[in-house]
């Protein structure tokens, strides 16, 4: 198995910023997806992939010693058909084939088409099962595989998510880290309007896990999220990733007066202003 | 009422759930990939049999279907083939979507093992049968679905459903059965076995309902009607090749099956026999109606499923 790629911060953040680019401009061209709740994932898909947390080849993508990153919050798929385009699995013109008749970037990952994505989702509150799976395997053949999923903060309202919560702590999976991408919003509305789950990261704690709380829009604090995770071994971890829905071009999205700017593409003229912003 | 097989001279044998419970344990040396995942039921789906022979590979994540199948998806992802199992209704009805999403639609390599099918479960109610789930199952795209008639087929479909690569569903019950078959007869996914001969009509039964066919074949036989029942064992994929021979030669078909009518056997080879040899069709099955509690014969009585019921159905199906 390969050795992760290990960027500095300073390469780690401005690689964020051409994934925020790719963000833009395949949902421009696909004319719809989630671009927002795309970019306020952008650091820690950034760093797990650039940043020496994710061992993964492109050689043989299905290694069974791999790293997994389970993105559980399918809608945002963006984020990771970008990051691995910057990563040199795909070329530019492949990616930009997003949601179009034929092209395996279809607008949730599925697995059949790509063998880069460890799960096909979008049936929200599924993942982490899956990512409960993936590390009692990894346990049973003796691998140190490490196994991270990623969900929204609206999707913990489904409740299987605390069933796997619940099952990752009783086998006491140390290779197995979640991450909420909390930005706040989820399709109608504001989170804490929709259905708040406060006090949030205290469910976590409650349920076992080492939990940590982070601004996870600072590629500094993800990557120390991250290392220190993978120092807990005695039980799983998660990472409550506090985050802004479309961070990275919030001015853009100010003056339409949606911030949370859900489910749609920017427009042409947006996608430039954007693009200007992220240089 | 007379035993299930009782009038086709049948002897009562194991529940079809016990048979696979003690399979999966013979193969487990066999097959080192296999594991299974439990929602807390593996007493009554009989996994416990295997977990408790294979300690490190059987996984009990509690009264959480959903989790359940979503963790059994994950194990295969990463090259297991994990057995899940619960109640036929709690496994398809409560963890539909887990299904259709971490295995169907990815093409997983998991067996769902569904116990307590149909109302001969008995005295627990409507609440805990099954009678819906060969439905769901099958409308799954790329869902192979296996109900056995006997415990010794039971057997062979828990050996032939961990060689087949995809996932599966075997449908098994809660009672003893009659033994139809022996160590020498065959078991192939999708081949259906023809357990009687006959040329007048054919009964297309599959689980319970085999042995009850059986009976009914015996007392057609006394009135001079020579029945065919052919066990279609696989609903998904389906031995058009049998059902066609059988609208053919016997020019009329009676389907039984424990389960609604909507979505099941029934069906299923209605469709083909529209499609290729339109015949009278009749069919025996527990309608469009939830059961209750009660003794499994008593049930399976009230609710028709009975040798009595198919041969009327054989007769209805004749006059047409």
């Amino acid at each position: 198995m390969a050795d992760a790629t290990k960027q500095s911060i300073d390469q780690l953040k401005e690689t964020a910023k051409a994934i925020r680019r790719l963000i833009i401009q395949i949902t421009t061209e696909a004319g719809s997806g989630h671009p927002t709740s795309s970019l306020s994932a952008v650091e820690v898909v950034t760093a797990l992939y650039f940043g020496g947390f994710l061992r993964h080849s492109k050689v043989n993508p299905r290694d069974p010693k791999r790293d997994r990153f389970i993105l559980s919050k399918g809608h945002a798929v963006p984020v990771l058909y970008s990051a691995l385009c910057q990563a040199g699995y795909y070329t530019f013109e492949q990616i930009m084939t997003l949601r179009k008749l034929g092209s395996p970037f279809e607008g949730h990952p599925n697995m059949k088409q790509l063998d880069t994505m460890e799960a096909s989702t979008g049936s929200l509150g599924q993942g982490l099962s899956l990512g409960v799976g993936h590390a009692l395997a990894c346990r049973l053949d003796g691998f140190d595989s490490h196994t991270y999923v990623m969900m929204g903060d609206g999707e913990m309202g489904e409740g299987q998510v605390w069933e796997a919560l619940a099952s990752a702590e009783k086998y006491r999976l140390a290779n197995l880290t979640a991450i909420v991408d909390q930005n706040g919003y989820q399709q109608t509305g504001a989170t804490k309007d929709v259905l708040d789950l406060k006090p949030f990261a205290a469910k976590f704690d409650a349920f076992g896990w080492h939990t940590q709380v982070i601004e996870g829009n600072s590629m500094e604090s993800v990557v120390e999220a991250l290392t220190k995770a993978r120092a807990v071994t005695d039980r799983p971890t998660a990472i409550i990733s506090q985050t802004k829905k479309g961070f990275g071009i919030l001015p853009v999205l100010e003056p339409t007066g949606d911030l949370n700017y859900h489910g749609k593409p920017l427009s042409k003229e947006l996608a430039e202003k954007a693009l200007a912003l992220l240089k | 009422m007379m035993a299930i097989g009782e009038a086709a001279g049948l002897k009562l044998g194991k529940a079809t759930r016990d048979a696979f419970g003690a399979a999966l344990k013979d193969l487990g040396n066999e097959f080192p990939n296999l594991v299974t995942v439990d929602g807390d039921v593996g007493n009554s789906t009989r996994t416990e049999v295997f977990a408790k022979a294979f300690p490190t590979r059987g996984f009990n994540v509690g009264i959480a279907e959903s989790n359940m199948v979503g963790v059994a998806g994950g194990l295969a992802a990463a090259g297991k083939i994990p057995v899940v199992s619960s109640f036929a209704a709690f496994l398809l009805c409560n963890a539909f979507d887990q299904i259709r999403m971490s295995i169907a639609y990815p093409g997983m390599n998991v067996k769902l093992v569904g116990s307590h099918a149909g109302i001969s479960i008995g005295e627990d109610g409507a609440s805990q049968m099954g009678i819906e789930d060969v439905a769901l199952a099958c409308s799954m795209p790329g869902m192979t679905v296996v109900v056995p008639a006997d415990a010794m087929s039971a057997k062979k479909a828990t050996r032939a459903m961990l060689e087949h690569v995809g996932p599966v569903y075997l449908r098994c019950g809660r009672i003893e059965l009659p033994e139809i078959y022996t160590a020498d007869s065959p078991f192939e996914i999708g081949k259906a076995n023809t357990v009687k001969e006959g040329k007048d009509v054919t009964i297309i039964a599959n689980g319970l309902m085999v042995g009850i066919a059986l009976d009914a074949a015996a007392a057609l036989a006394k009135t001079g009607v020579q029945a065919r029942v052919l066990d279609m064992h696989t609903i998904k994929p389906l031995d058009e090749e049998a059902i066609v021979k059988a609208a053919t030669e016997t020019g009329r078909i009676v389907v039984t099956e424990e389960h609604l009518m909507a979505g099941g056997l029934g069906s299923a080879v209605a469709t083909v026999v529209a499609r290729t040899k339109p015949v009278p069709m009749e069919f025996v099955n527990v309608g469009d109606t939830y059961a209750e509690s009660g003794d499994p014969l008593g049930l399976l009585q009230k609710y028709g499923l009975t040798a009595e019921a198919i041969v009327a159905a054989v007769k209805k199906v004749r006059s047409r």
